[in-house]
């Protein structure tokens, strides 16, 4: 444990620590520049408990057609031994899958058993890296740090061992129609698979092996077309890969946030919650609401105190970085003179603003005098 | 975006109203357009779930899937909804005008008007594509047979989904995408994809501001989704209980009426926001080039609809050099429509002078009648000089031409700060004198600008048989196999 341990079980308000999956992490790497996103995740502390808590309820709510669905896919994928997938892997990709073992890590249940069953993921691992022996693992409990602190991943994954390299395995039912997906979908599994290589290959180094031995080639499972059979494609997720490791990099340092906190800080249930969560800063972006379940909080904040950022990240580019909408507004209206670096933001802004009136008040003119029809605007080129 | 639609945006937050970002309606609004409102089955690619639609506010029709998962209850639904829309496309097409013969003196015709569909939101087009995809290929023959309707239901809405991708065209639209282009609202564009909250922005109910009645469209219970993805919490605590009460009643009648009461009331808000939408866009006055680009869409649709006897369903993908054309007239078409949008508005022509391709201001000086006599014959040379206070980022040499009325062309002959002088070269008559008027005189306003509404090359590729080996040769004619008939739709 590292010395921030007791201040984070704090902040937790005596909770137990929540689990990452990877989505939350992908999102987190959505977010980089968020300290409260950054604080609250290292803490563990249960966003979703927060945030209903603050009167803010995430809507993450699934539907149960969706979650039989998927739940029905995967089962069918992996039923006796995943003699489907492994059919797949053969005939459909072609790949010499020798006999294997299939291990389900997903045992021990509970947050208790966190570090148990990651030690269990660990020997397994450890034995398989050494045989080399063709494995199936479902549901490996990883670690991964986030932050400079540790953070366990559960993904809804398989680890498949094949000629000595692991690859990961994700079983999604949405539908690959055609050969294609829904471009965000893919986009967010490459993202998620992307998060579980990373966690695998930090892993395997740690076991003394060379973290190249897990693959940036992970396996997409999904129905096709409008059947139950599942298709698997290879998808290649080193852009993701390099993503990630670069955001991970630059999140900022949980330990020097936490320094700049009040020593009794504290993310439990009560009326001073909501100051609590306000003590650390935000920096809320539209982008927040697929990935933070924190998001309408954030909104809400953000929208009070006029953020432009509330408005999209394009809007917050094109005003030059401008943060609130009534700086922006004064240095369009010329109200305000700007700083140096805001010099040509204000200026584009200005003519923006006097570009935008005359627009409007020539056409507020012509509708007084009788708007020209189409015909009449034939008649005028006429004359060319 | 730009920071003319920020500021747009920024004021909209301010006022709590949304603001224009158009003076005229860019895309046809037809006299009776086909409003479609569907749902499907969560966690399914394409299940149809319901559909409401109806050309005409009263006159809605609600078609429902009682059991989502039952194949034959899907095509039953397929068939009746087929009837439908096909019926429109029908009766959709007016008269018939005689157009002079083509090159090779084939005949040709063009309906009096066409067929246009409206949907909530791009998910809804998501859905008509898969729908048309996984009915277009549909047997009606055969141990899996299914009523004639079907596939021509698949192979027309395949045909709307990829009218949808050409810019400017108005077959197939998605509401929200449509009002985005004319106003701009004070939240990002992810609310904006929500109907609901788009247009309490834009027309609040009385006693709301846009603000507020954008909160208010966010509770699902108060708004419903807009589909095709419906609200989790209506799945779990509505949809799937009266499900299964229809599946236990096997089938029973009062079981379904149950169900398709529950869904109305899912679809209903929106049918009439979709009809509000329509409303506040027919007020709009309609852009000058907006019927020319509706022609454009006629003259597909006659086409469609005079082959589609002799023609294949859709191929699964299209061959290479077909894609590659396809890319090469769609970016041609969204040049010409930015391009159509810029001329027929000041307000889109605003975002061309903030950019510099364009110049706004007032003559201050006018030589009308000045004559280049270096050449053999003398020409009409005016010199036009413009105040203006846009950033201009016009080299000199450039072709301008007047955005209030294109034909009149010139060339910028000197840059200098604050005004910027044209040599006009065309678009004043045929004499040595300009046509009275043609020539802007000191004081008026003028704009000019380097766009021009079309002149793009033509598309220089491979016909299908010269297709080169490395886009893997001539493709064969894409005829539909027993296997697509009988793919599994489970
Ligand atoms: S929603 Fe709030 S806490 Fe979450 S990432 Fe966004 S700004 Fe940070």
């Amino acid at each position: 444990m590292t010395e921030t341990a007791p201040d984070l079980d704090r902040l937790r308000g005596g909770a137990p620590p929540r689990n990452h999956d990877a989505r939350t992490i992908a999102a987190l790497t959505a977010n980089p520049g968020c300290a409260r996103r950054g604080v609250m995740d290292a803490a563990g502390v249960d966003k979703d408990a927060v945030a209903r808590e603050l009167g803010f309820p995430s809507p993450f709510g699934q539907s149960q057609f969706a979650i039989t669905r998927g739940n029905a896919f995967e089962a069918q994928v992996k039923a006796d031994g995943c003699a489907e997938l492994l059919t797949l892997l053969r005939d459909g990709l072609g790949l010499a899958v020798p006999e294997v073992a299939y291990d389900d890590l997903e045992v021990v249940a509970g947050n208790e058993g966190r570090e148990l069953r990651h030690a269990r993921t660990r020997r397994l691992l450890a034995r398989a890296l050494e045989s080399g022996e063709g494995t199936l693992f479902d549901h490996p409990l990883l670690r991964l740090e986030i932050a400079g602190q540790l953070a366990y991943l559960e993904p809804d994954v398989i680890a498949f061992q094949l000629a000595g390299r692991l690859h990961v395995i994700e079983i999604k039912s949405f539908a690959v129609v055609d050969g294609q997906a829904e471009p965000e979908q893919v986009a967010a599994a490459a993202r998620q698979s992307a998060v579980y290589v990373l966690a695998l290959r930090r892993l395997v180094s740690e076991l003394g092996h060379d973290p190249a031995r897990v693959s940036h080639e992970v396996f997409l499972v999904c129905p096709e077309n409008f059947s139950n059979r599942p298709v698997a494609a290879p998808l290649d997720v080193r852009p993701q890969l390099a993503v990630l490791e670069r955001q991970l990099a630059r999140l900022t340092r949980i330990d020097r946030i936490l320094d700049a906190l009040p020593g009794d800080l504290t993310f439990g249930p009560g009326a001073a919650l909501a100051d609590a969560v306000r003590t650390v800063e935000a920096r809320y972006a539209p982008e927040c609401m697929a990935g933070c379940e924190m998001a309408f909080f954030c909104r809400d904040e953000a929208r009070a105190c006029g953020a432009t950022g509330a408005l999209g990240r394009s809007v917050r580019d094109d005003l030059g970085g401008v943060d609130t909408i009534g700086t922006a507004l004064a240095l369009a209206d010329g109200s305000l003179d700007p700083s140096d670096d805001l010099a040509e933001t204000a200026a584009q802004l200005r003519t923006a603003a006097r570009l935008r009136d005359e627009a409007l008040a020539a056409v507020r003119a012509e509708t007084l005098a009788g708007a020209p029809t189409p015909e009449a605007r034939g008649a005028r080129d006429g004359a060319a | 975006m730009s920071a003319l639609t920020s500021l747009a945006q920024l004021r909209a937050a301010v006022d709590g109203i949304a603001q224009p970002l158009a003076t005229v309606r860019h895309c046809h609004v037809a006299e009776a357009p086909l409003v479609l409102v569907p749902l499907k089955l969560a966690g399914e690619a394409a299940a149809p779930l319901a559909v409401l639609v109806g050309a005409a506010r009263d006159d809605a029709s609600l078609l429902v899937v009682p059991q989502p998962r039952n194949r034959d209850l899907r095509f039953q639904f397929a068939a009746e909804f087929a009837k439908l829309v096909l019926n429109h496309i029908e009766t959709s097409r007016g008269g018939v005008e005689e157009l002079p013969p083509g090159k090779d003196g084939d005949e040709r015709i063009r309906y009096g008007d066409a067929p246009q569909l409206l949907v909530p939101n791009r998910g809804g087009v998501g859905f008509l594509r898969l729908l048309g995809r996984s009915t277009r290929f549909r047997s009606t023959e055969g141990p899996y047979a299914v009523d004639p309707a079907v596939p021509v239901l698949g192979r027309w809405l395949t045909w709307f989904a990829d009218r949808y991708d050409h810019p400017g065209s108005s077959l197939l639209r998605a509401m929200t995408e449509v009002l985005r282009l004319h106003w701009a609202t004070g939240q990002s564009s992810l609310e904006d994809g929500n109907l609901a909250a788009l247009l309490g922005w834009i027309d609040p109910p009385d006693g709301l501001d846009g603000p507020a009645a954008a909160a208010r469209a966010e509770d699902p219970v108060t708004c419903p989704p807009a589909g095709p993805a419906t609200d989790p919490t209506f799945d779990n605590e509505v949809l799937a209980p009266a499900i299964a009460a229809y599946d236990r009643s096997g089938g029973d009648h009062r079981a379904e009426e149950r169900l398709r009461g529950a869904i109305a009331g899912q679809l209903e808000p929106t049918w009439e926001l979709m009809w509000r939408a329509v409303g506040l866009l027919r007020a709009l006055p309609e852009g000058a080039s907006v019927p020319g680009r509706w022609e454009r869409d006629r003259d597909a649709f006659t086409y469609y609809h005079q082959t589609f006897g002799e023609a294949y369903p859709q191929a699964r993908r299209d061959p290479p050099v077909r894609a590659a054309r396809r890319l090469h007239d769609l970016e041609r078409a969204q040049d010409a429509y930015d391009a159509q949008r810029a001329f027929d508005d000041p307000l889109v022509m605003a975002e061309y002078r903030l950019a510099g391709q364009a110049f706004g201001g007032v003559v201050t000086d006018c030589e009308p009648d000045r004559l280049d006599e270096t050449g053999k014959r003398p020409k009409l040379r005016p010199h036009l000089r413009v105040g203006t206070a846009d950033p201009v980022r016009l080299d000199v040499g450039t072709t301008v031409c007047n955005a209030a009325r294109p034909a009149l062309k010139g060339k910028i002959v000197e840059l200098a700060a604050g005004s910027v002088l044209l040599e006009l070269t065309g678009g004043m008559g045929r004499k040595l004198t300009a046509e009275p008027g043609s020539v802007p005189r000191p004081g008026e306003r003028v704009c000019f600008t380097s766009l021009s509404e079309g002149s793009f090359g033509a598309a220089k590729f491979p016909d299908r048989e010269d297709t080169p080996w490395t886009h893997g040769g001539p493709p064969e004619e894409y005829v539909p196999t027993d296997e697509d008939a009988e793919e599994e739709w489970s």
